[in-house]
C-alpha cells in the first residue's frame, strides 16, 4: 500500500523540532556526584542502578539471590557428570514423559541420557508436539547477576518458542556466562553476533502475573518452573 | 461543557462515593507502593536514575526524525515491513489489508495501549476476524466488553468473584475460588488460541534506532508467545517510542519494571529485530512495523509540554493520584489514564473536549515526583488549563476578578465587610448545600470554617492596646 505518510510525518517532526525544548531533567544532575567521588565525573547511566560487585563469587551470590526472591531454582552443579544427573533427577521429580531442546554442548549428554523423546527445535519441527512437551532445555547467552536474567537469543536456546512454551524451563549455563548488569548482556550480543539477533529475550524468573487482585500467581502464560544448572567454571 | 465533560462528571461523582470501590483499589495499591519502595531502595540513586533516563528520551524525542529513520532504516534492512501511518484510521487500513493478504482469520493480541487508542480491536472484529485478547487482564476485560480500566492494571477494579462470574458465564468454566485457578482457567482456553492463530499483534515499549529492534516488557508471556508462534507478526508502534541506543534499555528496562509493578526486573524483556531469518526454524515469516503518528507530532510542536512525550506508559503517576484513587480509571473516559492521560489526551483529541481532566488535579506533583522520566506533568495540567482558557476564555472569570481587586484595594470597604461577614456566617451555615443556596456547587462538598469572634486586624489593634 503505497502512502506519502512517511515524509508527512517527518516533515511535521521537522517543522515541531524547530523550537527548542528546555532540558530540565539537567537541573539535578549538575553539582552532584556519585557517592564518594567528585562531582565532575561522568558516572555511566548504569551506575546509578543497584551496585553490582566486581568478583565472580559476588555475582554468582547477587544472581543466586535474586534467583531466590524470583523463585527460579538455581542448582550448581560441579561438572558435566553433575548436570547429567541433576537434569535425570528433574525429569524423575517432575515425572517428564518428553522434552523439547536443541543442540548445545552443555547440554547434549545430559538430554540423551535422559532417554526421553526430544523435540529438537534448531530442526523443522510441529508446535504441538512441542506444546505437549513437560519441559524446554535450552542454553543462553548470558546470566545477568543485578536482575537475575538469563538472556536467550534464537541462536542460543533453540529459536523462539523453545524457552516459553513447555511448563517448565530448565536453562544449562556454565558459570563464567555470569555478566552484571544489563549493559554487559548488550556487549555479549555484539561479541557474539554481527548483527543483532532477530530475536533476544531477558527471562526473568518463571511466567507471572498479578492481575487477579495483584496476588501473584506463577505460570501465566509461559513457563511455571524455572529452572538453572549452572555449571561451575 | 462537552459531553465528555458531563460524562466524566457524572461517572467520577459517582465512584468517588464507592467506598468498595475505593477499598478495592487501596488494597491492590498499598502492596504495590511496599514492593516500589523495596526496589526503589536497591538504586545506588534513584534520583540520578530518573536524570539519566530522562536524559535518553529527551535526545530521542528532540532528534526524533533522525533516530525514527535509522530505526525504520535498520529494521526494513532485514526483512521487516515498516508503515508510517500519520493517523488510527491508516494505521487500521493498513492492518486490515494485511491480514486480508494473508489470508489471516484469528488474530492473537498482545497488550498494546496504542492499539487501544486506534480501537484497532473493534476495528478488525468489525472486518471478520476474531481477536482475542492475550494479557489475563485485558481478556478478562474483553470478555466483560469494557476498557481496560488502568494502563499496566487493567482488570484492578475486579474482584475474583466477579471473575469468577465472567469466566462461568462466558467460557462455561467451573466455578473457581482462587487467583490461581482463575488464572489456570485462562492459560488453558489461550494456549490453543496461540496454536491456532494466524496473526500475532504486539505493542512495543522502545524501539531502538541503534539495532533496528523493538523491545516488549511483560510479565505473563503472553507476548512472546503472541509474537512467535504465528506465521504473521504486526507491532504497533507510536513514534515517540524510540531510544537511541540500546545500552539505553539498560537502564529504562530496570526503571521501567520498578516504577510499573515495584519489581527489580519484569519476567520477559523482549528484542525482536525482524521475521524468521535464513537457518531458523520458528517466529513469523512476516514482520510489519507500524509507526503511528496520530497527533503526537502536535504535542511535539509544544515545546513546553514535549516532554510528555517522554512517557514509558509505567503507570507510576496513576497509582500515586489521588484523583485516579478516588474516581478509578474508567471515568476518564480515556485510553490513557490518571495524570499522564489528562496531559496528553487534549493534545491527541482536542483541548475543549478534554480540558476538564486538566480541571480535575489537586496539583499536588505526586506524579511528577512518581515518574522515572521525570515528566512535569502536574504543571502541563496547569498549562494545559491556561491554554483552554487563552482559547475559549471564561466570560464571567474576567468581571469577577476585577471586583475582586477593586474591593481589596479599599481598605475602607474591606473593615466593613468583615463583621457584616461574622454576623452573616450563621445564615450561610444553615443554607449551606441546600438547594436554595446561591453558591451550592462549591459548598455542597465543601465545608465551612466557624467565623472566629475576632478577625486579625482586630486581634492587633487589642494586642497592642495592652502594651
Amino acid at each position: 500500500m503505497p502512502n506519502d505518510s512517511r515524509e508527512k510525518i517527518l516533515r511535521r517532526i521537522r517543522e515541531a523540532l524547530s523550537v527548542k525544548a528546555p532540558a530540565r531533567h539537567l537541573v539535578h544532575t549538575e553539582n552532584r556526584g556519585h557517592p564518594g567521588e567528585t562531582g565532575s565525573t561522568i558516572v555511566p547511566a548504569t551506575g546509578w542502578l543497584p551496585p553490582v560487585p566486581d568478583s565472580p563469587i559476588g555475582l554468582l551470590a547477587l544472581f543466586e539471590k535474586n534467583s531466590l526472591d524470583l523463585k527460579t531454582d538455581v542448582r550448581r552443579c560441579t561438572d558435566a557428570a553433575a548436570v547429567v544427573s541433576e537434569l535425570a533427577a528433574l525429569a524423575l521429580e517432575n515425572r517428564w514423559q518428553s522434552v523439547g531442546s536443541h543442540h548445545f554442548a552443555l547440554g547434549n549428554e545430559a538430554v540423551s541420557a535422559l532417554g526421553l523423546p526430544v523435540v529438537f527445535t534448531d530442526q523443522p519441527y510441529e508446535t504441538a508436539a512441542l506444546e505437549r512437551c513437560d519441559a524446554g532445555v535450552s542454553g543462553c547467552e548470558c546470566l545477568v547477576a543485578q536482575t537475575g536474567g538469563i538472556l536467550v537469543t534464537s541462536a542460543s536456546a533453540g529459536g523462539r518458542v523453545l524457552s516459553v512454551l513447555p511448563p517448565h524451563h530448565v536453562v544449562i549455563a556454565s558459570a563464567c556466562q555470569m555478566v552484571g548488569d544489563l549493559s554487559d548482556a548488550f556487549d555479549v550480543l555484539r561479541k557474539t553476533h554481527e548483527s543483532p539477533p532477530s530475536f533476544a529475550s531477558f527471562i526473568t524468573g518463571p511466567s507471572r502475573t498479578g492481575d487477579i487482585e495483584r496476588i501473584l500467581v506463577l505460570g501465566a502464560h509461559g513457563p511455571k518452573k524455572l529452572t538453572v544448572l549452572l555449571v561451575q567454571a | 461543557m462537552s459531553t465528555e465533560s458531563v460524562q466524566f462528571h457524572h461517572d467520577a461523582d459517582r465512584l468517588t462515593h464507592d467506598l468498595r470501590h475505593r477499598a478495592l483499589i487501596q488494597k491492590a495499591l498499598g502492596g504495590y507502593y511496599l514492593k516500589r519502595d523495596e526496589q526503589k531502595a536497591k538504586y545506588t540513586d534513584w534520583q540520578q536514575a530518573r536524570a539519566s533516563a530522562a536524559a535518553a528520551k529527551y535526545e530521542a524525542v528532540n532528534h526524533l526524525d533522525e533516530y525514527l529513520v535509522e530505526f525504520a532504516d535498520k529494521l526494513a534492512a532485514r526483512g521487516t515491513k515498516v508503515f508510517w501511518a500519520a493517523d488510527g484510521a491508516e494505521a487500521v487500513e493498513y492492518i486490515a489489508s494485511v491480514a486480508r493478504g494473508a489470508d489471516v482469520k484469528r488474530i492473537i493480541k498482545s497488550k498494546t495501549m496504542t492499539g487501544e487508542e486506534i480501537h484497532l480491536p473493534q476495528a478488525l472484529e468489525k472486518a471478520g476476524l476474531e481477536v482475542v485478547e492475550s494479557d489475563l487482564g485485558e481478556f478478562i476485560v474483553q470478555l466483560r466488553d469494557e476498557p481496560p480500566y488502568h494502563i499496566v492494571f487493567p482488570s484492578m477494579h475486579l474482584t475474583r468473584g466477579e471473575i469468577d462470574d465472567t469466566f462461568q458465564k462466558k467460557l462455561g468454566s467451573a466455578h473457581a475460588n482462587t487467583p490461581e485457578e482463575l488464572t489456570m482457567i485462562a492459560r488453558g482456553v489461550m494456549r490453543q488460541k496461540y496454536c491456532a492463530a494466524d496473526m500475532g499483534i504486539c505493542g512495543a515499549n522502545f524501539a531502538v534506532a541503534e539495532t533496528g529492534q523493538i523491545s516488549i516488557t511483560e510479565n505473563e508471556g503472553n507476548a512472546r508467545l503472541s509474537t512467535s508462534l504465528p506465521r504473521v507478526l504486526v507491532s504497533i508502534v507510536g513514534i515517540e517510542k524510540v531510544v537511541p541506543k540500546l545500552d539505553d534499555l539498560a537502564v529504562l528496562l530496570p526503571m521501567l519494571a520498578t516504577a510499573g509493578a515495584g519489581q527489580n526486573m519484569t519476567c520477559y524483556n523482549t528484542l525482536l529485530g525482524g521475521p524468521r531469518q535464513p537457518g531458523e526454524t520458528d517466529g513469523p515469516t512476516e514482520f510489519h512495523v507500524v509507526l503511528l503518528d496520530n497527533r503526537r507530532t502536535s504535542l511535539l510542536a509544544d515545546p513546553e509540554q514535549r516532554d510528555a512525550l517522554h512517557c514509558i506508559r509505567c503507570g507510576a503517576c496513576l497509582n500515586v493520584c489521588p484523583i485516579f484513587k478516588n474516581i478509578g480509571g474508567h471515568s476518564y473516559g480515556t485510553t490513557y489514564q490518571g495524570p499522564i492521560g489528562s496531559v496528553i489526551t487534549p493534545h491527541l483529541r482536542g483541548l475543549q473536549s478534554w480540558k476538564h481532566l486538566s480541571f480535575s488535579s489537586s496539583l499536588c506533583g505526586a506524579c511528577h515526583e512518581a515518574c522515572p522520566v521525570k515528566i512535569d506533568l502536574h504543571h502541563h495540567l496547569l498549562q494545559n488549563r491556561r491554554n483552554a482558557i487563552a482559547e475559549k476564555p471564561v466570560w464571567w472569570e474576567k468581571p469577577i476578578f476585577a471586583g475582586f481587586a477593586w474591593f481589596m484595594r479599599h481598605p475602607a470597604l474591606y473593615r466593613l465587610a468583615a463583621p457584616m461577614l461574622r454576623l452573616g456566617a450563621p445564615v450561610l451555615h444553615a443554607i449551606r448545600g441546600k438547594s436554595f443556596d446561591p453558591v451550592r456547587m462549591w459548598t455542597g462538598t465543601r465545608d465551612l470554617p466557624p467565623a472566629p469572634p475576632r478577625s486579625f486586624k482586630e486581634y492587633w489593634r487589642d494586642r497592642n492596646a495592652k502594651r
